[in-house]
């Protein structure tokens, strides 16, 4: 939905379908641009048609229906090979019958690259990813994490312009991960490439990403660097998909178009203030959503005439760096508030009931 | 009828020979003990020979003993299995249907009891001792002939103009009769055949095939038609190489031709001259226990009088082997045509006929079979 | 732990030493699983050790002389046979006791067969003799010379007693000599007449063909193996069923209908001619021959080509090609560098199961092989149920199974037999 067509865009999608069988449409009317040397970030739930776009990119599948360009030409009828993008993908495909070496070499050969160059590059490539003694090794002696920087420096060593990664770090354990993530995003950065990304992974989408396409049903529901996304989400879909999330449900009370607020009155009654985000109307059903960071229940720091809501203490948690507590408001037994473990704050305690607000701003008024 | 005609097991590796071996020496008292019931297993060719022994002995002999009679198709590799069978000490067979050649063999290597024919076989009906009424066919002490049978030609009679042959020699004649003909793939018979037709005299034929002179002389006349020849294994080659119009004629046994003839309609005819008779009957296998042989001896016994013999020519164009049988000899069981024209033995067909030298061969098998083969492998 | 690595040995909690009491451990579980397994083994090593071991035995063994004419073996011991005379009375009187008993035994028969292997003729001498022999006296009758000789002139051919005297030993290389187109005769081993030799030749011709009946069998599979590994399911099942449609039908069946399709009357040939490609007398020789052969058991062996190759190109994911393509491969360059060389152990299997299947054919290559498609199996099985040379048979299966084996050999050097994947 979102497109910020730019003309320096360097892949672009432009009303692009695909359906696999005729009757369902897998992409629908996608429209994407990607800058030179950004970093997007396709998140979604499964079966969204993430790896349908990567794959339509990389020239696997053909687009049903529009255009895709990579660097103002379009590709649709340029066969894989010659569209020199690089790809990772998630099981890394190393070839097993080849050495490390020789599956680095791989994309240097079939572009006949002399010898001596090609063993440079490839230790240059094997360096990058600090794998410079395992040449001799075959994949299947490699640990995974191993592998997959293999598979990184594979996709690099030709000097794609274009890196395609489908979920790439998928197979790993959670502290390998996200020591990957830091650096597959440090040697992105410092070639200068293009990557787009597939993850199912909101953290790895925010950690990473210039950008972040959040998909859903063959739709972007939203494209917007990480910050925005997760502090603005522009519809109740991705304001549960990206971090956690408090929902309430109510009706538009009324609209205040110039100061951009509204305030919703929840089905228990109480009134609350928020910002409308796509309701316009008053009496409109709406969802709407608080980060449980956001939440605030000491007074001194609320606003003097803001609403607050009665909430009851259902449970605490201690997680170290938080404190997390359930509480009950307005009929919603999961309302979670996070608050930090600072020597001020206080431990609240199960039974406990106690007001709780807002800054208008951080609640939104959503979808239903 | 001979050796070759169950292909898929006539040929048995060794190892299948040696597991059939360890595996009977392992169900040796299962087997044991299966054959104390009333039982006995008969073993010949199958098909429509076995269905005519069939309704010939074993359907009356069951009816009169009581006897169960199981069968078992395994005569093209009897010597083979009756070999493993002794060596492991197990033998399942009761009654075997061989050749003669091979009952010579079996008889060599111990594997068949001696039958007395005066003693445990029927006299005539007018009671002509056992022995006068096979008279000569009785060639080996271990075996009973039942039939005569022979190997001849059959040719199509669209394929030879207006000169059908009559001459075995047409065989080697090309220019006469072009076209392809199929022949045994093995040395007896062939070679002979070729001698004749080289100008051997017919007393003189095995004399000439014992130097090696000779067998080069039958391997030259052979040549001439190397070229021309299909070679076949199955006793049912033939007869089908002859319908599908193949080749022009090819040598079988007339049994195979008759049904050609007379049953399938094909235009077919058969070709009487020096024919090679041979012989097939029972062996009573060495190696059985006292009732399981005085049952043998009593099945052979019946099935090999006067009126059984004559009653199988129903059912097969084959000779009976008594004299005695001859003239009992009446018409088809299905088609209702007389069978005593279509019989090998009619004095009408055995006009040029060719004794087949069984001790000859049992000499000389090996040796020239291997020239015979080195020559065919040319 | 560090404490008591310390102290010397570890001990168990039982006070044993550590390692003792886990190879104790160990016996009782190797024991518990050798006896769970002991029925199959036993199995195996009855139903196929013993019987090759009897094969190796038999293609040497050669009791049969000295076990039959035992005193006729030993008085020959001091006969010298290049001298140019007959043996002496003492040894026809030897060989006369000997006949008697095993005349009685019905053993000299199967004598005169043994021995008319190494020379044409004895195999009656033996027959005719015993009838007479049988009858008479080892004392009464005495002296035997001139009457054994007025029995069958044979038996004053000093040859006759040259092949007995050569073949007395329990132990002979004869068969084997045979079986490479040799034979033992008194005068040492030498070759056969040339218009005798054929085994050598069969054996080339059998190792040739096979290899040619393999090769066609990956030209044919691979595509097919291929097709099977990606097509949707569905269509891949009713291939697989085509593919396993043959084993459904007998062997004679197949082969049978590959004479009808191939005969010069036959299916091809009658549509070639309609379609004027060929005359009627130019009709295509394609049976009764090696070409027939090469096709029929290229046929039948074709789904154990396919099946290995089917497995393992099952276990290829898609991804390597398309990595390889994104990589800059052309089509031909990601097949030919990544695909094929993945597939290459189920290539090697299907080639070991074919090429070992084919070399010990003989049905197939006997219907339609004519006089040149013919293979060494076809001998043995010749030797096994018609010559009755069981000997021969052995020794041409100990070389044929001596060759498998060396071949097998030779490709674990070259791709490794670790490389092979059966499925
Ligand atoms: N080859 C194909 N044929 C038919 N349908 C397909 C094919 N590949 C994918 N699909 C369908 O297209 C839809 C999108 O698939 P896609 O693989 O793009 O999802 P994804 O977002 O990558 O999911 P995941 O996160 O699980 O990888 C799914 O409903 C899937 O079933
Ligand atoms: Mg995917």
């Amino acid at each position: 939905m979102a497109s910020t067509k730019t003309d320096d865009a360097f892949v672009e999608f432009d009303r692009v379908q695909k359906s696999y069988d005729g009757e369902t449409l897998v992409v629908k009317d996608l429209n994407l641009s990607i800058g030179r040397g950004e970093f997007l970030t396709m998140l979604g739930p499964s079966g969204s048609g993430k790896t349908t776009c990567l794959m339509m990119l990389a020239g696997f599948e053909t687009a049903t229906h529009g255009d895709i360009r990579l660097g103002g030409t379009e590709i649709n009828n340029i066969p894989p090979h010659k569209r020199g993008i690089g790809m990772v993908f998630q099981n890394y495909a190393l070839f097993p019958h080849m050495t490390v070496a020789e599956n680095l070499s791989f994309p240097l050969e079939v572009r006949k690259m002399g010898k001596s160059e090609r063993e440079a590059k490839v230790q240059r490539a094997l360096d990058m990813v600090q794998m410079g003694d395992f040449g001799g090794r075959r994949p299947a002696q490699l640990s995974g994490g191993q592998q997959q920087r293999i598979a990184l420096a594979r996709a690099l060593v030709f000097e794609a312009e274009l890196v395609l990664m489908d979920e790439p770090l998928g197979a790993l354990d959670k502290q390998l991960r996200e020591h990957m993530q830091f650096e597959i995003k440090h040697i992105a950065d410092n070639l200068g490439i293009t990557v787009v990304y597939v993850t199912h992974d909101q953290t790895e989408a925010l950690t990473m990403s210039d950008r972040v396409a959040v998909f859903e049903d063959g739709r972007i529901q939203q494209l917007d660097p990480p910050d925005t996304l997760y502090e603005q989400p522009k519809n109740s879909f991705v304001a549960q998909f990206i971090g956690e999330n408090n929902t309430l449900m109510g009706k538009v009370e009324k609209i205040d178009n110039a100061a951009n607020t509204a305030e919703v009155r929840l089905d228990d009654g109480s009134l609350i203030d928020t910002i409308p985000v796509n309701v316009s109307e008053v009496g409109e059903r709406t969802l709407v959503s608080i980060r449980p960071e956001r939440v605030e229940f000491n007074k001194d720091r609320l606003h003097a005439d803001a609403h607050t809501l009665k909430a009851e203490v259902l449970e605490f948690i201690y997680m170290g760096d938080i404190y997390r507590t359930r509480l009950r408001v307005a009929g919603n037994e999961n309302f979670i508030v996070k608050t930090r473990n600072a020597p001020d704050q206080r431990r609240l305690k199960a039974g406990e009931i106690l007001d709780i607000g807002w800054r208008p701003q951080d609640c939104r008024a959503l979808d239903a | 009828m001979r050796v070759n005609e169950n292909m898929e097991s006539t040929n048995m590796k060794m190892k299948t020979i040696l597991l059939t071996t360890a595996a009977a020496m392992i169900a040796a008292p299962a087997f044991a003990a299966s054959h104390m019931a009333n039982e006995m297993t008969i073993v010949s060719w199958g098909g429509a020979y076995s269905k005519s022994q069939l309704l010939a002995y074993d359907e009356p002999y069951s009816e009169m003993t009581g006897t169960t009679i199981i069968h078992d198709d395994s005569s093209a590799e009897a010597v083979a299995k009756l070999r493993a069978m002794n060596e492991a000490g197990n033998v399942t067979w009761d009654v075997v249907d061989v050749v003669a050649a091979d009952a010579i063999r079996l008889c060599d290597e111990g594997l068949a009891l001696v039958i007395d024919p005066d003693k445990d076989l029927a006299p005539a009906p007018d009671g002509t001792p056992a022995s006068e009424d096979f008279g000569d066919l009785l060639v080996s002490e271990c075996y009973i002939p039942q039939i005569v049978y022979s190997t001849t030609f059959g040719y199509r009679t669209d394929m030879v103009g207006d000169t059908p042959p009559t001459d075995i020699c047409a065989v080697f004649d090309l220019e006469a009769y072009p076209g392809k003909r199929s022949l045994e793939k093995r040395p007896i018979n062939n070679m002979e055949w070729a001698l004749l037709c080289d100008g051997v005299a017919k007393g003189d034929v095995y004399d000439v095939l014992a130097t090696p002179e000779g067998q080069d002389k039958a391997l030259a006349k052979l040549d001439t038609i190397k070229d021309q020849v299909i070679w076949w294994n199955a006793g049912a080659d033939t007869p089908q190489l002859l319908a599908d119009g193949e080749v022009v004629m090819g040598s079988t046994y007339n049994g195979r031709l008759f049904s050609v003839i007379e049953e399938q309609d094909q235009p077919v005819a058969m070709l009487w001259d020096a024919q090679v008779f041979d012989l097939d009957g029972w062996i009573i296998p060495a190696g059985l226990s006292p009732e399981r042989e005085a049952r043998a001896r009593d099945y052979v016994r019946f099935a090999t009088d006067t009126q059984r013999l004559a009653d199988q020519a129903k059912y097969i164009s084959y000779g009976p082997a008594r004299m005695s049988s001859a003239p009992l000899v009446g018409k088809h069981a299905e088609l209702g045509i007389d069978m005593a024209p279509h019989m090998p033995t009619d004095p009408n067909n055995a006009k040029n006929t060719f004794l087949y030298n069984y001790e000859f061969w049992a000499d000389y098998r090996d040796d020239i079979d291997a020239k015979f083969q080195a020559w065919l492998a040319q | 732990m560090s404490d008591t690595a310390q102290s010397g040995p570890v001990l168990a909690a039982d006070g044993t030493p550590l390692k003792k009491s886990l190879a104790r451990a160990l016996r009782l579980q190797k024991t518990r699983a050798l006896l769970l397994i002991a029925p199959l083994l036993l199995f195996v090593l009855v139903s196929f050790i013993v019987p090759i071991g009897q094969m190796l035995w038999r293609s040497v063994e050669n009791d049969i002389v000295s076990d039959t004419l035992p005193l006729t073996v030993q008085a020959l011991k001091t006969w010298d046979a290049s001298a140019g005379e007959l043996p002496d009375e003492a040894v026809y009187a030897a060989f006369a006791r000997d006949m008697i008993v095993a005349v009685k035994a019905k053993e000299h028969t199967k004598l005169g067969t043994r021995l008319n292997y190494e020379q044409t003729g004895i195999s009656s001498m033996f027959r005719q003799s015993g009838r007479k022999v049988g009858k008479w006296d080892p004392v009464a009758d005495a002296p035997f010379k001139q009457k054994l000789i007025d029995v069958h002139d044979g038996w004053g051919d000093i040859n006759t007693w040259r092949v007995i005297q050569t073949h007395a030993r329990k132990v002979t290389p004869g068969y084997f000599l045979n079986a490479i187109d040799m034979r033992l005769t008194p005068d040492g081993a030498t070759t056969q007449p040339e218009d005798k030799r054929i085994l050598i030749k069969l054996f080339g011709r059998t190792l040739f063909m096979s290899l040619i009946i393999m090769g066609s069998c990956i030209l044919l599979g691979y595509p097919i193996a291929w097709l099977l590994a990606n097509l949707p399911m569905r269509q891949a099942n009713i291939l697989l069923i085509l593919v396993l449609l043959p084993f459904w039908t007998s062997l004679l069946v197949r082969t049978s209908a590959w004479k009808v399709l191939l005969q010069s009357q036959g299916v091809i040939n009658e549509i070639l001619v309609w379609l004027g490609l060929i005359t009627d007398e130019g009709r295509l020789v394609m049976i009764n021959n090696q070409f027939g052969t090469i096709v029929a058991m290229t046929h039948i062996l074709l789904p154990f080509m396919i099946l290995p190759m089917y497995s393992v190109m099952q276990t290829i994911p898609q991804t390597y090609l398309r990595a390889a393509k994104s990589l800059g491969a052309t089509n031909w360059t990601a097949f030919w560098r990544v695909y094929f060389p993945q597939t290459v152990p189920g290539i090697g299997a299907g080639s070991i199961l074919v090429f070992i299947l084919s070399i010990g054919y003989y049905i197939t290559p006997e219907i339609v092989g004519g006089t040149k498609g013919v293979f060494i199996s076809n001998r043995i099985a010749y030797h096994i149920s018609s010559s009755l040379n069981w000997g021969l048979a052995a020794a041409l299966g100990t070389i044929l199974l001596a060759v498998v084996l060396l071949l097998y050999w030779c490709y674990d050097k070259i791709v490794g037999i670790d490389n092979v994947k059966l499925g």
